[in-house]
């Protein structure tokens, strides 16, 4: 007798190792329940400015409907270049610096795939977006974590990242403005790292996708430190500055060798992003300040208002300087960040992502995204008020 | 403009209502400091007045909107300021306006009917001796006013978490 046909077994052993997302799992929860106030939205709440959607209509319109080169319209590979020489001083040759990919994710996978050998390791901080980890197995390297603290305010420490290199680091992989905790870093921090780049002779990949979302001084690009130019990767796109999230465009900057090895992988993966999405790109770029600076300063309100509103009641919170997230401490509760979320939820129906959904680290804290309308905003503080309250 | 300023205006610009209490919480200022911001300002003349926008037709008071442009004839000395001052002195009047091309003034006039409006204009504007002539436009909808969008706002659909 034949043993049934099982279609597991044909699963590729790399996929065995890449853990189950948290966030899925919690999403699952989420959409069983009605009229949850949703803090765990890692996406504006804005509608993508009118100009840039007009501006997409009319190329629809008018036919531009076509595969663009595999880099990326020109036009919009100049505009990016413009922008970085203007505001980080960096220069990238728009024909062979610049690769306009489908979202930063894409950027990330790639970036990853045209570094890493089986057996390499690389160093990812974290808390962090959930990606680093899996993008890291997927090409057979190793994803060795390196634990940011509250005490440090989430950044990467000089001591810190000595520990975890290895002769096999190749390269090491981060994010600030920093989802989930909001951190940023200045100059001098940013500084610190890049002597130990060198010393080690690594790469960096510098996710640098909320960089428009910055507080308190100016975003410091990786980049423009003195060396990093041609040692970092640095990935960037249009989704959080300019609200254009299901656009999926993002684009990477670096070394001509890196960017046409990343090139190889997304013209016979990819081909090229979405035209119309890159057209509405470059009026972001031409056109979209003004009403970005608006969406960043009502950020900047909200980030007001729930980090003082999580501080009153008894959730310490970091101050975060960037992004769009609170991450306060769930320490004083006694309970685990799984256990408060799930418990919020079901008690007082909100929404918000468990901290160690990023990474081990992010354990005894909860992501509270503030791209929600201060209604929500308010109503979610008065309820987890009351969740909290009634823990005592 | 500083950024504290530009929060201020930009809050009370969306909701004239905010209690200096709840823009404290959005600026990190101090109550005191946000009082004492909103006194100057109110001083200053920069904050002009609190308005509410209301939806006549809800409420049953149905009112007739017209714009009117007008030619008029500038007056040695005082140019446009006196034609414009007797105009803003009706209280018909909602809005005036100098502007440049092919007419001089245009006016926003409130009325109870269509009728009450044109009797308005030919009694009360067109007999004005500055007043050349005189075009009435009825309006029929406003989609639009003052930055707000009065007809069904658009909605963003996002997931419940997303990383």
């Amino acid at each position: 007798m034949r043993t049934p046909f099982d279609p597991s077994v044909f699963v590729a052993d790399r996929l065995q190792n890449v853990p189950p997302s948290g966030i899925r799992r919690f999403f699952d929860l989420v959409s069983e329940i009605d009229d949850v106030i949703s803090l765990g939205v890692g996406e504006p709440d804005f509608i993508t400015p009118w100009h840039i959607r007009e501006t997409c209509i009319h190329s629809i319109e008018h036919g531009e409907t076509a595969y663009t080169s595999n880099y990326g319209l020109l036009e919009l590979r100049e505009e990016i270049s413009w922008m970085y020489d203007r505001k980080h001083k960096v220069e990238y040759d728009p024909a062979s610096e610049v690769l306009v990919t489908t979202g930063v994710s894409e950027a990330l996978d790639i970036a990853i795939r045209a570094i890493v050998n089986p057996g390499d390791e690389v160093i990812v901080s974290q808390p962090s977006y959930v990606a680093y980890v899996p993008s890291v197995i997927f090409s057979g390297g190793i994803p060795v974590p390196l634990s940011t603290t509250v005490e440090n305010k989430f950044k990467i420490t000089p001591d810190e990242l000595e520990d975890v290199i290895t002769d096999k680091t190749k390269a090491i992989v981060f994010n600030y403005p920093n989802n989930p905790t909001g951190a940023t870093m200045d100059r001098s921090d940013l500084e610190a790292i890049a002597d130990i780049v060198v010393e080690h002779d690594l790469m960096v990949i510098s996710d640098e996708v909320y960089e428009c979302l910055t507080y308190n001084g100016d975003h410091t690009c990786f980049a423009s430190l003195d060396g990093m130019r041609e040692r970092t990767i640095l990935l960037n796109g249009f989704s959080k500055a300019y609200a254009m999230t299901g656009f999926r465009l993002g684009y990477a900057l670096g070394a001509p060798e890196i960017i046409s090895s990343m090139m190889l992988i997304h013209q016979y993966t990819m081909l090229c992003a979405p035209v119309t999405a890159q057209i509405g790109a470059i009026e972001a770029l031409r056109n979209g300040e003004a009403e970005m600076q608006k969406m960043v300063r009502e950020y900047d309100r909200r980030r007001h208002l729930i980090v003082g509103g999580l501080n009153k009641i008894g959730l310490e919170c970091f101050e975060p300087k960037g992004a769009f997230y609170a991450f306060p401490s769930i320490e004083s509760t006694g309970l685990t960040s799984d256990e408060f979320s799930q418990r919020l939820l079901n008690e007082q129906k909100v929404a918000a992502v468990p901290g160690d959904a990023f990474g081990k680290s992010g354990e005894g804290f909860l992501r509270c995204a503030y791209a929600a309308s201060q209604d929500d905003i308010r109503t979610a503080l008065d309820r987890i008020g009351e969740f909290v309250d009634g823990l005592k | 403009m500083d950024k504290q300023l530009s929060h201020i205006l930009e809050i009370l610009e969306g909701d004239a209502r905010a209690a200096p209490k709840d823009i404290a919480s959005l600026t990190g200022m101090s109550v005191e400091d946000v009082s004492k911001k909103i006194e100057q300002l109110e001083k200053s003349g920069i904050i002009r007045k609190y308005k509410t926008i209301i939806d006549w037709d809800l409420v049953g008071e149905s009112y007739v909107y017209a714009v009117i442009e007008l030619k008029v004839i500038l007056e040695r000395k005082y140019g446009y300021e006196k034609i414009a001052e007797r105009l803003y002195k009706f209280p018909e009047v909602r809005s005036v306006r100098l502007l440049s091309g092919g007419y001089d003034i245009a006016l926003t006039v409130r009325g109870k009917s269509m009728k009450e409006v044109a009797f308005f204009v030919a009694e009360k504007i067109a007999t004005l001796e500055q007043v050349q002539s005189t075009t009435t436009h009825f309006v029929l909808k406003t989609y639009k006013e003052d930055g707000v969008i009065l007809h069904e706002p658009e909605h963003i659909k996002r997931l419940p978490v997303s990383p």
